[in-house]
């Protein structure tokens, strides 16, 4: 069990929780962020930016805070 | 009169498609329930008049975000006949929620599955006939870009409105809009009877592209010089055409106005030639940068560049309370703050669209470059100038860093950062032209009314009491200037600079003219009487207070009319106000302290 926000580059994953608000957590899964969807991440902007994440058809960018609320579980 | 209403999630094409079917007949309006705009646009559909209304791209009905707000406001207050809902083909695994809420309101509803190109390439097959079975509307896919498949959609939707039915009852609409249900499940069982979506996506050009965009170290300067050589484009190809602009109102001046007011009464022909034509003229030079400036807009933001722009620069901005986006716009301003100002729409969020447009009054636009260079040649060497004008940019730079900093508290960003980054697409010619045109008839339609009441005012102020010359200080605005001598006076700012910056107040441009017409001279017999007149201290604190001072009066109604608060342009206006006498205060006390 990981938060999003410290998975690996390239490194597959499946998310466990999302832990957020209401409001984030609709606009999350209104993006493809549930529960048992398989993620990875792209890359990582310089000077601690976004994460670029893709979730099966959909590429999303975030900052880190918000990747922290969502766990995970690498495979 | 039948109503349509068109519904789709954010980047799924839904405006190429509302621009496809309603040509360029659009038209701003507003609609019970929600305070702001949509656009609707009326068209001929199976013997009906039809009104087809562009609702804002939402994620879900929920009701969260202010768009959400704004679709579910709508629906609860407008009666419809039919619901187009327009999805991403390839993203059809998640976007089919919204599909099954409109089901859930019983509206009647034609499916549209755009980029079915997109869809193909990635592998993706979509079996619509079956779709349309299961879910009891009409699928069809369509490629809203290029038309194709577009008949076939509007021959369903005109077949429903046909049908006759009686409108949905908005009261109805509201009560179900407040049950939640068990759409998840629903929509997977769909998906996986209907879609077949391979495990990894077979179209990787995108993400080429993005290696090199995005890439660590070089995606930043990549962006820096993309941006240059737009603005470098827009400038170079709007020039020309500025200068036959200009030339064609003078033509019309001197062929047709002035003959037709030679023999009316001086005041008339003043106030016709010298206010009104001199003050709309002025508006009418923006339009050629103003189209071009849409023209590159819209095709960098339906390229997907924004979004990357946004994702490079995000770390930086998020410490001044903005974002990525907010750093496009920023540049943008300093070609032209009014489309910069409008182009902060593609913002969500309220507080950071505000913080944003507080900031880009502050970039030294095209129009105040006009006047620096007038007074750095005027009154600097050729070795000088460079290093003055430089010194302007970063003031800038740094006036809107601070702005951004000190102002972040008051409007606090509540919405989380989190953006979907599109595959690159090409936009077509036609989807670009008729997004420009739409935007310059606004633009148009907003700034000439105000412009004309601006410049008749300070005509009125430079021409009354009518015994004494023009613009000297015997007229109101002279005695204006007299009235802020004290106020003007601690900053260098003589009561002749002080005339001008009143009519600096309508338009930067007319700052130039209006020195001529005060000192009564032009060209380089004017900059050797500013010379002896004014020396280097006061040109720059001149300078330093027309950089920051209140923008231009379209800028100022750009400002009112996209914020919809007085109060907020109030502040912008009185903020800068005072930002800009502090700077050249503490500039030109400082500079007289040390000795120059």
């Amino acid at each position: 069990m990981q938060l999003l926000s410290q998975l690996n580059i390239g490194a597959p994953a499946v998310i466990s929780a999302i832990e957020a608000d209401e409001s984030l957590f609709h606009r999350l899964s209104a993006l493809g962020f549930r529960v048992g969807k398989p993620l990875s991440i792209i890359r990582r902007a310089n000077f601690k930016g976004p994460l670029q994440v893709r979730l099966g058809t959909t590429d999303v960018i975030l900052r880190a805070a918000e990747a922290a609320r969502i766990r995970i579980n690498t495979l | 009169m039948k109503r349509i209403a068109l519904l789709g999630m954010p980047n799924t094409g839904k405006s190429t498609l509302f621009n496809r079917i309603s040509g360029a007949s659009a038209r701003v309006g507003n609609w019970p329930g929600i305070t702001v705009d949509l656009m609707s646009a009326k068209i001929l559909m199976g013997g009906h008049i039809a009104e087809l209304i562009d609702l804002p791209g939402i994620y879900d009905l929920h009701g969260f975000s202010e768009d959400e707000q704004v679709v579910r406001h709508f629906l609860a207050n407008n009666a419809l006949d039919l619901v187009i809902i327009l999805l991403n083909s390839s993203q059809i695994d998640r976007q089919l929620s919204l599909v099954l809420q409109i089901q859930k309101l019983n509206l009647p509803a034609v499916l549209a599955l755009n980029m079915a190109d997109e869809a193909k390439r990635a592998g993706i097959t979509i079996d619509t006939e079956s779709l349309t079975r299961e879910l009891n509307m009409p699928v069809i896919s369509i490629s809203a870009k290029f038309g194709d498949g577009l008949p076939k959609a509007l021959q369903a939707a005109t077949t429903i409105i046909n049908q006759n039915k009686t409108a949905t009852d908005p009261q109805q609409i509201s009560q179900l809009l407040q049950e939640d249900n068990q759409i998840e499940r629903e929509m997977e069982q769909l998906i996986a009877h209907h879609v077949q979506i391979p495990a990894t996506l077979s179209d990787n050009t995108t993400d080429k592209i993005d290696r090199i965009l995005l890439h660590k170290w070089l995606g930043l300067p990549i962006f820096f010089a993309a941006i240059f050589l737009l603005f470098q484009f827009i400038f170079t190809a709007g020039k020309p055409l500025q200068d036959g602009l200009a030339w064609a109102l003078d033509l019309l001046r001197t062929a047709a106005l002035e003959p037709l007011f030679a023999n009316s009464p001086a005041w008339l022909s003043g106030l016709m030639l010298d206010g009104i034509f001199n003050g709309v003229a002025t508006v009418a030079a923006f339009v050629p940068i103003i189209i071009l400036f849409f023209l590159v807009m819209s095709m960098v933001e339906d390229s997907g560049y924004l979004s990357r722009a946004a994702f490079l620069m995000d770390a930086l901005m998020a410490k001044m309370g903005l974002d990525g986006r907010g750093f496009v716009m920023m540049l943008m301003g300093f070609g032209c703050n009014v489309p910069a100002l409008m182009g902060t729409r593609i913002m969500r969020s309220r507080p950071m669209r505000l913080l944003t447009m507080l900031v880009i009054p502050l970039s030294l636009c095209s129009a105040r470059l006009q006047v620096f260079i007038f007074m750095i040649t005027a009154l600097f060497t050729a070795k000088q100038a460079p290093f003055v004008l430089f010194t302007l940019y970063i003031m800038s730079f740094a006036t809107m860093f601070l702005t951004a900093v000190l102002f972040q508290g008051q409007y606090k960003n509540t919405e989380p950062f989190i953006l979907e980054l599109p595959p690159y697409r090409f936009p077509t010619v036609r989807q670009i032209v008729l997004r420009g045109w739409h935007e310059v008839k606004h633009f148009l339609n907003r700034a000439t009314k105000f412009i004309i009441i601006g410049v008749v005012l300070v005509w009125v102020l430079t021409n009354f009491p009518s015994d004494v010359p023009p613009a000297s200080s015997g007229t109101y605005a002279g005695q204006i200037g007299t009235l802020f001598a004290p106020i003007l006076d601690p900053i260098g700012i003589n009561s002749q600079l002080a005339i001008a910056l009143i009519f600096g107040f309508v338009a930067k441009e007319i700052v130039v003219g209006s020195l001529a017409v005060i000192y009564g001279m032009q060209g380089d017999a004017l900059m050797v009487q500013m010379a002896t007149q004014v020396d280097w201290v006061q040109a720059m604190s001149f300078m330093l207070f027309t950089l920051i001072y209140t923008p231009c009066l379209s800028t100022v109604a750009t400002l009112r009319s996209e914020s919809k608060s007085s109060a907020f342009m109030w502040l912008s206006i009185v903020w800068s106000l005072s930002l800009a006498w502090v700077v050249s205060f503490v500039f030109y006390q400082g500079a007289r302290a040390l000795g120059f």
